[in-house]
């Protein structure tokens, strides 16, 4: 009954190398199929911040219909290119890692195979925020050309390079730990919801199309903002890439690396409980 | 009844069988009840050991806590209670080894939807640490041998039920894993590709192929499984040889007599008659074990049923098979 071993068993490698291999392994899958997909990530990308400058920087001066306050269309232009940056970057995290979850966990299950890939369960749930934080990086650069140039008026942009460096990765790491937070806790038939409840309310109440200080005029709303994490990585990439006034550098980096830590947990305690019982 | 063997020490100590590539020891799983219902113990106190090379079987019905079993095993449910050991390599101390040495196919389809069929194959293979070469090369082996060649290409979602299950297996065991965990690998094909299945689960066993796998078809547990675990309600009732297993009930025939009335009554009434080993009330209908011919007994058995008040409506005589085993042992049907 007892047949001879089997030919060529693997002996277990030492986990922590497996893991790491796992770990690269599992990026250059996303990446296959972000290859695969490059026309609708590229679409999704670009259609919502192309028509948001598109009507606000160049329709609405165009027909003499005023956006932008005191500081004139030039400067709105301007405060809105990081603004719309950030909303990228929300979204990416949205739609690159939040709704596969949703998917996968809800209805396909196909996320089981790579969760019995030989390494620990948060560092799966830690891949899924890499490869979310690598597309919102990329999503970034393709959205950068259509805020700069579409707008009637000039843009004026002046990269902060320090902050670019550390601002741009975190915000990414961000949107993508959102993402992965959302995507392990709601439903699929909850997904409608997802944009008009939470979607919406954040990039609208996210200081994408105003600055943060602007909102001195309404004081109640500038505090309750406080608790939305676009704010941090629209006024954040703003200090970033122009000269426009912004919050407290100090703030924004303690708030970015806060809700950061925060989100990340959340997402990955939350991915442990979808795939362990 | 059978009791578990080979049974592990009292401490829990390391497994006596230097052959195990499964051993467990006292492995449960309590899981909390809802809202203030009472806990539900899935697995009690579970023990049992897999020799290299062998199919092993779990057979019970749905609930018996054979998936909760194999979740345990394969690192995905975390048990409450004792210990379990895979490929020599604690499962619960350390998951992520573990999971290098055990390759799962579990009961729904779980092939990835954005890759084709011979990228699930690849990125499966470069997961487990395989270099492109390698992963490539064991791609082009598991297609051929699976015969999915011809459709290497093809997008997921285009596979048949069969298909797409024997693509399951073959990723399963990608990366040479020391057991295969099937979990109730043909539940919902049909005939025919089952029938494939069991070749192809038959030929990884020629190969030296340890397998684990989880069924309700009695017939599938009675044709491919080398030993096999009868469960219910979370513990292992049995474990032996489907031969063996069959053996225990200690008769050659088994007649099933339908009819009315207070089963109990019947059943006393045949225990007197000759040739009668064992008689057995279940539900509607008495199972008569026999140790001699059927001929001879059945005019006798269905007169005793008359001298007693009772209407036979039906009756069957079969040779004895692993769901007389489940019967026996639980009084009732496999098939619920």
């Amino acid at each position: 009954m007892t047949a001879t071993t089997a030919p060529g068993l693997v002996a277990a490698r030492p986990s922590r190398q497996a893991a790491g291999s796992a770990f690269i392994a599992l990026l250059s899958r996303d990446a296959r199929v972000l290859w695969k997909t490059k026309f609708a990530f590229a679409l999704r990308t670009i259609i919502q911040p192309a028509l948001t400058v598109f009507v606000f920087a160049y329709v609405f001066p165009k027909i003499g219909q005023g956006v932008g306050g005191a500081g004139g269309s030039s400067a709105f232009s301007t405060l809105l290119a990081p603004g719309l940056i950030a909303v990228a970057l929300i979204f990416q995290g949205i739609q690159a890692v939040a709704l596969p979850l949703v998917q996968e966990f809800g209805y396909t299950r196909e996320i089981e195979d790579r969760v019995m890939a030989p390494l620990p369960v948060w560092l799966i749930a830690g891949e899924k925020i890499a490869s979310g934080a690598i597309q919102a990086l990329i999503a970034a650069c393709v959205v950068l050309p259509f805020v700069y140039w579409i707008p009637l008026t000039p843009v004026h942009l002046s990269f902060h390079w320090f902050e670019v460096l550390t601002v741009t990765p975190l915000a990414c790491l961000l949107g993508a730990s959102l993402g992965l937070t959302i995507g392990t806790r709601i439903e699929p038939r909850q997904v409608p919801l997802l944009f008009s409840v939470i979607v919406l309310p954040m990039t609208f109440l996210g200081c994408a199309y105003y600055p943060w200080k602007s909102l001195q005029a309404i004081r109640w709303l500038q505090v309750l903002v406080l608790v939305n994490p676009l704010v941090y990585m629209s006024e954040g990439l703003r200090m970033s890439m122009t000269n426009v006034p912004h919050m407290a550098t100090w703030g924004i980096y303690t708030a970015l690396i806060a809700f950061t830590a925060l989100l990340a947990g959340l997402g990955i305690t939350g991915f442990k409980k979808r795939v362990l019982s | 009844m059978t009791t578990t063997t080979p049974s592990p020490s009292p401490d829990g100590a390391t497994p006596t069988d230097s052959d195990a590539v499964i051993f467990c020891a006292g492995l449960s799983k309590t899981f909390p009840g809802r809202a203030g219902a009472p806990t539900v113990a899935a697995v009690n106190e579970l023990s049992l050991s897999v020799h290299r090379g062998e199919i092993f079987g779990l057979l019970g019905p749905n609930g018996a806590g054979k998936t909760t079993t194999v979740g345990m095993l394969t690192t995905r449910t975390i048990p409450t209670g004792g210990r379990a050991i895979v490929g020599g390599i604690d499962v619960i101390a350390h998951p992520s080894a573990a999971k290098q040495v055990i390759g799962v196919v579990p009961q729904i389809n779980t092939l990835d939807r954005s890759l084709t069929v011979q990228e699930n194959l690849f990125f499966h293979g470069r997961y487990f640490g395989m270099n492109s070469r390698m992963a490539k090369q064991r791609t082009a082996e598991l297609l051929e041998q699976f015969r999915l060649t011809e459709r290497a290409k093809a997008d997921t979602v285009t596979l048949s039920g069969g298909m797409a299950q024997r693509l399951m297996v073959a990723r399963a065991i990608m990366h040479r894993p020391q057991v295969l965990f099937l979990d109730e690998p043909t539940a919902g094909l049909d005939p025919q590709s089952r029938i494939a299945l069991w070749e192809v689960v038959q030929e990884l066993h020629g190969q030296g192929q340890t397998i684990l796998l989880t069924t309700h078809y009695m017939e599938e547990a009675d044709q491919l499984c080398n030993r096999l675990a009868i469960m219910d309600h979370g513990r292992i009732l049995a474990l032996d040889t489907p031969a063996e297993l069959k053996r225990s009930l200690g008769a050659e025939t088994e007649i099933i007599l339908n009819a009315t009335g207070d089963m109990d009554a019947l059943a006393g009434a045949f225990a007197s008659v000759d040739g009668v080993e064992r008689t057995k009330a279940v539900e509607g209908s008495v199972r008569v074990y026999l140790s001699g011919s059927t001929q001879s007994a059945l005019p006798v058995l269905i007169n005793r049923a008359m001298e007693a008040g009772f209407t036979i409506t039906d009756a069957k005589a079969l040779e004895p098979t692993l769901e007389s085993v489940f019967i026996d042992l639980t009084g009732r049907d496999l098939r619920e």
